[in-house]
């Protein structure tokens, strides 16, 4: 039950993706998603395209994972590419009343749908080859200039670590106190929606109750380990660029530049609103 | 007749996975009414697993929990009524506490059951009672009592649904010796006067050896002993070699033993202080003649 969800994506490897150092996969990740949106027409969305499935197949992930995790919006990608049927302009295809769906409709619906999977794919691949505390350090080292506007960037970085670190522990402290409570009759599984949330309750409060335990033991154990912030503390792991981190922006840039090519040279793919 | 007793039980996590472990397998064995039996395993050997499918909060992968003679999962949806009588206390289990009132909180099970406010809390201030948690404490909130006093709430919690069996899970890990012994001999006690029938999950060998009448030891998911607590122990070797043993006492006198002299492996420091006086006036007229 409460084991279904995932949270942690990360999937260990030892591929070409898996080796960058996670500051570039970070950056070039949100360069992939810039230039989504700046590939205006088919032709530049499809070197966006063939880029994703070329990262997809190099980062060593099986393909059935980056499926999954299309499972969660497929709800998103339906309902907004429905929603662009409706509006194109064009010649009309079909017609009810108000409604009408265009050819240019079906184009606007098609483009914007592959857009929102292609994103979703993108941020894939960053989550499923980086675990979580590269992610945070990587983060961590990006953010590194806002200390000048007093932003306590360290500070953040530390809670996204614990705050990730905590995850699993917590969804097995959830397993535990649901089923001692199961085990003394709470019934969970039927009820109205104010009967199954009048139900979460006996799960809730204990679970709070463990969260701040566990906080103040880990403030504790922090502490008798002279943890004081971020100042003067070196890192254990030290983030190293190399050649194929080199390599990859190198790629990307070249790919960009084809979008940008392809943005200048054909029309834009979505039509105007009515 | 038995209580509870299971057939070809197997459950297997995560099945059809890369990650399948099977943590139960092929069980069968017959609880009796109203004996107190100990289960004793190394960490890993399916005890926490094995408890779980005896009151339906696990389904088998395989085979069945047969409780007074029916199959627990004949009517799934009827699951409820069999936690009832098949009471739970898992480890740790104040961690479970969330009500305002210690009080209310014990009441919890019974509301369950259906009892209306003053049966609850006649059954709940029993129930208190019979765990050792004084009356004066039931109206604070359970979060302002003290280790102890907050397990045995817990374990009041559950002792309030009356259950036929009630299976703890350690339930003393993490208290003091004195407590150990207060808490163990209160629900043996209560065993006693009700006349259910208790599993004893423990790692601690002396407490199995002061209380149960039979041990079942688990290795590997598999049921490896059934048998009375001093034949159990008995094999003292065997245990050991499943990273269990027996009680210190017991250890001394199956090395002397061992060593040839006529001691029988008894399991507690009174009945090994007769042995041993035994063995020193047999020594003492053997020298004499």
């Amino acid at each position: 039950m409460a084991r279904d969800i995932t949270l942690g994506q990360y999937i260990p490897g030892h591929s070409l993706i898996h080796r960058m150092d996670p500051r570039v996969k970070i950056a070039l990740t949100f360069v992939f998603i810039v230039f989504i949106f700046v590939a205006s027409n088919f032709e530049g969305l499809l070197i966006m395209v063939a880029l994703m499935f070329a990262i997809l197949l190099m980062s060593g992930v099986p393909l059935k994972q980056y499926f999954k995790s299309l499972k969660a919006i497929l709800f998103i990608v339906i309902f907004t590419g429905v929603l662009n049927l409706f509006y194109g302009s064009g010649h009309v295809i079909w017609q009810w009343k108000v409604m009408q769906i265009t050819d240019g409709g079906i184009c606007n619906a098609l483009f914007v749908s592959i857009r929102i999977v292609s994103l979703i794919l993108y941020s894939s691949v960053l989550t499923f080859t980086t675990s979580p505390t590269d992610l945070t350090d990587a983060l961590e080292r990006i953010m590194k200039p806002l200390k000048a506007l007093h932003v306590k960037v360290h500070e953040i970085a530390m809670m996204m670590t614990i705050a990730l670190r905590f995850v699993p522990t917590l969804l097995e402290e959830t397993d535990k106190i649901m089923n001692a409570q199961k085990a003394r009759g709470a019934d969970l599984e039927s009820g109205g929606v104010t009967q199954r949330i009048h139900a979460m309750i006996p799960i809730l409060i204990p679970l709070f109750v463990s969260s701040f335990r566990r906080a103040y033991d880990l403030a504790m154990a922090m502490e008798c380990r002279c943890y004081h912030g971020g100042e003067g503390r070196t890192k254990m792991k030290q983030l190293h660029m190399t050649n194929l981190d080199g390599a990859a922006i190198a790629c990307t840039a070249i790919f960009c530049a084809a979008v940008i090519f392809c943005a200048a040279k054909f029309p834009a793919a979505l039509h105007e609103l009515r | 007749m038995f209580v509870l007793e299971t057939k070809n039980l197997t459950y297997t996590y995560g099945a059809g996975t890369p990650f399948e472990k099977t943590a139960v397998d092929n069980v069968n064995i017959g609880v009796k009414k109203g004996e107190f039996l100990g289960i004793i395993g190394h960490t890993g050997s399916g005890k926490s697993t094995f408890i779980q499918t005896l009151n339906g909060l696990l389904r088998p992968t395989k085979g069945i929990v047969l409780l007074n003679g029916k199959d627990i999962w004949e009517e799934p949806k009827k699951i409820r009524s069999v936690r009832f009588q098949v009471g739970m206390v898992f480890q740790y289990p104040e961690h479970q506490l969330f009500e305002e009132t210690v009080l209310k909180d014990i009441c919890f099970g019974p509301g369950n059951m259906g009892l209306d406010k003053q049966a609850a809390e006649k059954r709940a201030r029993l129930a208190a009672q019979f765990a050792g948690l004084p009356e004066e404490l039931l109206d604070k909130s359970p979060f302002e009592l003290s280790g102890g006093q907050k397990r045995r709430a817990a374990i009041a919690g559950v002792i309030a649904m009356d259950p036929d069996v009630l299976i703890l899970d350690e339930p003393t890990a993490g208290l003091d010796p004195q407590g150990r012994d207060r808490l163990l001999e209160q629900i043996s006690g209560y065993q006693k006067k009700r006349g259910n029938t208790i599993l004893l999950v423990s790692h601690s060998m002396e407490d199995i050896a002061r209380f149960a009448d039979r041990v079942l030891v688990m290795n590997a998911g598999k049921a490896v002993m059934l048998d009375t607590t001093a034949n159990v122990f008995a094999r003292g070797r065997e245990l050991e070699s499943m990273g269990l043993r027996v009680p210190q006492v017991t250890g001394i006198l199956l090395t002397l033993q061992e060593k040839g002299y006529p001691v029988h492996p008894v399991l507690t420091v009174d009945e090994a202080v007769e042995e041993l006086r035994l063995l020193l006036k047999k020594g003492d007229a053997h020298r004499g003649a």
